[in-house]
């Protein structure tokens, strides 16, 4: 061991003993048996400390534990990543609980105990915004089922109706006979009733938790450096595994020479992983990496060795003639319109791939034996990661587990469970010792799952009135679906790829009625690997039509929010933001001097979304001053997590829209790091205003919808102020001082 | 053997002097608040302070570190400064995800011990930490609010 410390011994005993009582506390006290934990573990999983003898605590329901000393556990089914959504369900739950919000605690679900209780906690999985609208309808009704019950429990002690019982922040009360109780005292009689079928939900106009700009749940510990991310999990015995796969995606490993890093210090073995990965396992991060760095590795790179960013750009750009069969949308007859118009407006636009390059890189602790296969890790996916897990393991999934952890940021990455399933692959060849595998930022950088690479076509002919006569958007690129899941890509190809450009669609209406009208799509797939990466296709699908309908405004000779107007009349909802965040930003009033306005409205995610950007450009140099954007999500359960979200969305998305984009060379992503791969940071951030407008009668998302207008508004007030249209992504590859 | 001052303790570990202090810090004594994000001096996840100023601890190498070097991490609570910077990020709930948010609290407070009464820009100039998620509307708001606090605090003594 190298962690001899003399002057600290008692230091680190004193850390580990800590986590020890207090792991032994949780097991101990009360804990429903199924989240018990092996002790070091539970200081990681399962983030709720109570009090050292506190009685037992019964589940009211499987969603909520009520203890004696009236804290409120809530158990949380979906990832929590930064995204606010573990607050928000709890606010959900406890707002048809009616107990004291101050109380409320959370514990994280595990996806094995969810299989053996029957999906009591229903769908873990967390992506595609849904977080929140996927679940709010159950967790509201296990909230009010155990306030039913907890009320009964009550009424029946004193045995009155249990009509006449009252509720406010966990005290029940008859006033008929002026007796109170509190939830803490006749929770365990609680939880002996029967789970009632039919409950009644409040209207959210009556909500007082939900609703409400309640501070998240989850963080102190993230404050003071106390919360154990998986990068941070330690458990006895453990050693650390630090993977490199084949940079070119598809390739093999040929061979490594092991002997010429086995003498170095800390290194416990090199081995293959998988037939395109090797792993130096070593007891420290830094012993690995060295290691690792100095590892002779021969790659089979394979066919695509020789593919470049170039090469990819040809391939796809052959796509945007011709015919396809994958329509999306189709009003009319669009082709015969443009074949026969007098002047047809036309424009070609890419966009790049982006690494999700969340700030904690990829992770996974492993425990395997011949009998078991435990796994702490970050997922934004728990049960399809346990299907993983026990795949790679070779073990009944019964006899698997995975511990999900607080994620240090996401945005779609692990939705992926490649690494799982490389970490249990590096364990099983060291049975019995605990494995931590940490990727290397070099290692996520080029191992990612990249927003699909795409260009789009788009042709449109105006009308006398200067209106849009007919349109068609050929996209062609990448398809997630193709390589996530080929099963899925049928003779209509790959439905996914028209997010927000569809025709009648609650998750994604293309803004705009237009009499001729095709949006198709031509796939060609290069061999770079694609994966969901926030905002999905929203991202490009608003892009290429939201700036190609500035260039129609533009040679209509139209203001472009009067004319994106003209073409809205049947959607309110859609122009209800998009008239919100003109008139907040002062549109069609003059901006400061040197100050220049761009606009743009989408929908996604079941959600609709507009901005408006304020940018200078001076000597070439881009500032984004502003940025005023508004939200309509239908209902909204906490508005200041909303606008940390879209606010969010403005980063993510201005960040790989400016300065982001991930280029091939020789057939692996050449950007390895932060150096090169350009992200936002404070010193760009622009003043973002937000407008949070629920309109009410549909659950829309919040993580992911804005980010789709945050490139668009901007690229159209560069125009503005330019008259240079950036049609190439990332913006940082043109000269905006040359006109 | 390489010894540290750690958040006003006196330590030593047994490592190699390449060893950079992050991962002494992470791995050896147990500190893991100060992030690893990119080992490179890009991201600041890793930000501790030496005498009071920040410092990415991925690329310094423990051996590198004067004899007399003090370093305090995120962990080194009872510091007021850092404390009153703690605080104001709870109160605007500037944490999403919360990994980066170690290295930027460190950072902020860095800012303010130099610069007691910062302009936005200079907060925006100095904290070139990166967050992923977006938190900087918040982070340029809660370190205002923290260093408007310690002048008032200072201005009481």
């Amino acid at each position: 061991m190298s962690a001899a410390m003399d002057a600290s011994v008692g230091h680190t005993m004193g850390a580990s003993r800590r986590g020890f009582l207090k792991a032994a506390s949780l097991a101990a006290g009360g804990l429903a048996l199924e989240f018990t934990l092996p002790a070091m573990a539970a200081m990681a999983a399962a983030p709720v400390a109570q009090a050292p003898g506190a009685a037992p605590s019964p589940e009211v329901t499987a969603w909520l534990l009520v203890q004696s000393d009236e804290s409120v556990i809530i158990r949380i089914a979906r990832a929590e990543m930064g995204q606010g959504t573990l607050t928000g369900l709890a606010q959900l739950v406890a707002e048809e609980l009616e107990c004291d919000w101050a109380k409320v605690r959370f514990e994280l679900v595990k996806p094995g105990v969810n299989r053996a209780r029957a999906r009591v906690w229903r769908d873990m999985g967390t992506g595609g915004s849904r977080g929140i609208r996927g679940s709010q309808d159950y967790v509201r009704k296990a909230g009010a089922a155990a306030r039913s019950m907890l009320v009964s429990a009550a009424a029946q002690q004193w045995s009155v109706p249990a009509a006449e019982c009252s509720v406010d922040r966990g005290t029940i009360r008859h006033a008929a006979s002026n007796r109170t109780t509190t939830y803490g005292a006749v929770a365990e009689a609680a939880s002996k009733l029967t789970i009632p079928e039919n409950v009644v939900l409040k209207d959210p106009s009556q909500w007082r938790i939900a609703g409400k700009p309640l501070k998240r749940l989850d963080t102190a510990d993230k404050l003071d450096g106390s919360l154990v991310y998986g990068m941070d999990l330690r458990l006895p015995g453990m050693i650390v595994a630090l993977p490199k796969a084949c940079p070119v995606h598809g390739g093999k490993l040929v061979s490594f020479d092991k002997a010429a890093v086995m003498k170095m210090p800390g290194v416990r073995d090199v081995l293959q992983v998988d037939d395109a990965t090797v792993a130096v396992l070593a007891d420290r991060f830094w012993q690995a990496k060295r290691a690792l760095d100095a590892l002779p590795i021969v790659w089979d790179k394979g066919a695509n060795a020789s593919v470049s960013s170039e090469s990819i750009a040809t391939m796809i750009r052959e796509g945007l003639q011709g015919d396809t069969p994958f329509v999306g949308n189709r009003q009319g007859d669009a082709k015969a319109q443009l074949a026969t118009a007098s002047r047809v407006i036309e424009a070609d636009y890419g966009t790049p791939f982006q690494n999700h390059a969340p700030m904690e890189p990829l992770s996974a602790t492993v425990q395997w034996t011949p009998q078991r296969c435990d796994v702490w890790a970050p997922t934004q996916v728990a049960e399809a990661a346990l299907a993983a897990v026990a795949d790679a393991a070779g073990l009944d999934i019964a006899a698997c587990e995975v511990h999900p952890m607080r994620i240090g940021g996401s945005f779609g990455r692990r939705l992926a469970t490649d690494y799982l399933a490389m970490a249990v692959r590096i364990a099983r060849q060291r049975p019995g010792v605990p494995v931590k595998m940490m990727w290397t930022r070099e290692e996520d950088m080029l191992q990612g799952r990249f927003h699909p690479v795409t260009q789009c076509r788009l042709r449109a002919t105006l009308d006398a009135q200067g209106r849009i006569a007919a349109m068609h958007m050929r996209i062609a690129g990448q398809s997630i679906t193709a390589f996530v899941n080929p099963k899925a890509i049928t003779a209509n190809g790959d439905a996914t790829v028209f997010q927000g450009l569809l025709g009648e669609s609650a998750e994604g209406q293309f803004g705009y009625e237009i009499p001729h009208l095709l949006i198709d799509h031509a796939m060609r797939n290069p061999h770079v690997r694609p994966g969901y990466w926030r905002g999905v296709n929203t991202n490009q699908n608003a892009i290429y039509s939201e700036c190609f309908i500035d260039e129609l405004a533009h040679a209509a000779g139209k203001d472009p929010f009067e004319f994106r107007k003209l073409h809205m009349a049947k959607r309110p909802k859609h122009l209800a933001v998009l008239q919100a965040v003109a008139d907040r930003a002062g549109w069609g009033k003059p901006a400061a001097k040197g100050v220049f306005r761009g606009i743009a409205q989408y929908m996604g995610f079941g959600s609709y979304t507009a901005a408006v950007a304020e940018v200078t450009v001076k000597d070439g140099q881009l500032r984004v001053l502003r940025i005023v954007a508004a939200t309509d999500p239908g209902h909204v359960v906490n508005p200041q997590q909303v606008e940390a979200q879209v606010a969010g969305s403005f980063v993510y998305g201005l960040g790989a829209a400016l300065f982001g984009g991930n280029t091939v060379k020789d057939g692996a992503i050449a950007e390895t790091n932060f150096d090169t791969y350009g992200v936002m940071r404070l010193y760009d951030m622009p003043a973002v205003e937000v407008i949070v407008m629920p309109s009410g009668g549909f659950w829309g998302g919040v993580g992911e919808p804005t980010i789709a207008v945050a490139a668009p508004a901007v690229l159209n007030a560069v125009f503005a102020a330019t008259g240079k249209r950036i049609r190439q992504l990332p913006l940082k590859d043109t000269d905006l001082a040359k006109a | 053997m390489t010894e540290l001052n750690v958040n006003n303790r006196q330590l030593r570990a047994d490592v190699d002097g390449d060893t950079p202090l992050l991962w002494v810090l992470r791995e050896e004594l147990q500190l893991t608040g100060t992030k690893y994000g990119c080992g490179v001096a890009q991201c600041g996840a890793c930000t501790v302070h030496m005498d009071g100023v920040a410092m990415r601890s991925c690329v310094v190498p423990v051996s590198a570190l004067p004899a007399t070097a003090k370093i305090v991490t995120i962990e080194g609570l009872g510091q007021t400064r850092l404390k009153v910077v703690q605080e104001a990020w709870a109160e605007l709930d500037v944490a999403q995800c919360g990994y980066c948010q170690p290295g930027m609290i460190m950072a902020a407070a860095a800012l303010i011990a130099q610069t007691p009464d910062p302009s936005d820009d200079d907060i925006r100039s100095g904290i070139t930490n990166i967050c992923r998620c977006g938190t900087y509307p918040r982070v340029l708001a809660a370190t205002r609010l923290a260093a408007q606090r310690l002048r008032g605090a200072g201005a009481a003594r």
